[in-house]
């Protein structure tokens, strides 16, 4: 069974942290330079939102397999504030952070499943996978 | 960590060749635009050559720096993209319109003299 790796995000050093465990992840599945690039963007994007938004949280990795496919998942966690309006954060260019607004519609585009559950008050999980081709 | 920018003639060459966290990145942004201001340098060449990863903060950092640089007076050129960095971009809808680009360091070094020498 594969081992599941976490990495607490309380840090800008953790978002390093998570997306370097991340890229080593890809490589042992065998992603590709292409899937690995977007694979640890993604999870740069999801590191630095647990940062920003809700100070701390987790990313977990790890391999997954289904109908004879395999893949990686990428569980992003926190206890945060939830988000209010889940549908304005997955348009493109909605920013309340000044940044480029690229961030969640940019993870949904860069893997291929993703799926993401929100609680004002009480926090936000977001699930994404690449799948092997 | 301090990302080394050389001076050459009325250039700076910078090769960004560490694993790019925000401290560093911001960092790197406030000692590009010192050291041009410092040299009076004219011209800016940042090779990403070696930078695996580009997210949506650094490229922002990034695009800001070919701002900045621009209102001071000095051209930025970013060279050596990486073909999974430029696909990644594109995938997540960052354009970084009106950034000069080139393919490598030397190409980066004849973009900037042609357009300021002419």
């Amino acid at each position: 069974m594969q081992v599941q790796t976490r990495v607490d995000i309380h840090s800008e050093w953790g978002i390093v942290a998570a997306r370097q465990a991340g890229r080593k992840l890809a490589k042992e599945i065998g992603f590709g330079s292409v899937d690995q690039a977007r694979i640890t963007t993604a999870i740069s994007e999801l590191a630095r939102n647990i940062y920003l938004y809700a100070n701390q949280g987790e990313i977990s990795i790890e391999e997954v397999a289904s109908a004879g496919k395999r893949g990686m998942k990428v569980v992003a966690s926190d206890r945060g504030p939830g988000i209010k309006d889940v549908r304005s954060v997955m348009e493109d260019g909605f920013t309340t952070s000044g940044g480029l607004g690229a961030g969640l519609p940019g993870v949904k585009r860069l893997m291929d499943d993703f799926d993401i559950d929100s609680e004002e008050e009480e926090g936000t999980t977001i699930i994404s996978i690449k799948w092997l081709r | 960590m301090r990302i080394p920018i050389l001076k050459l003639y009325d250039y700076l060459l910078i090769s960004i060749q560490v694993e790019l966290d925000d401290q560093t990145v911001l960092q790197f942004q406030e000692d590009v635009l010192n050291k041009i201001h410092q040299e009076g340098s004219r011209g800016v060449v940042i090779d990403l050559t070696s930078v695996e990863m580009v997210d949506s903060y650094i490229a922002k950092v990034l695009g800001d720096v070919v701002d900045m640089s621009k209102l001071m007076g000095a051209k930025v050129v970013l060279t050596g993209i990486q073909p999974s960095v430029a696909i990644t971009l594109i995938d997540m809808g960052i354009t970084l319109e009106d950034v000069a680009t080139a393919l490598d360091l030397e190409q980066g070094l004849e973009k900037l003299q042609r357009e300021l020498e002419g």
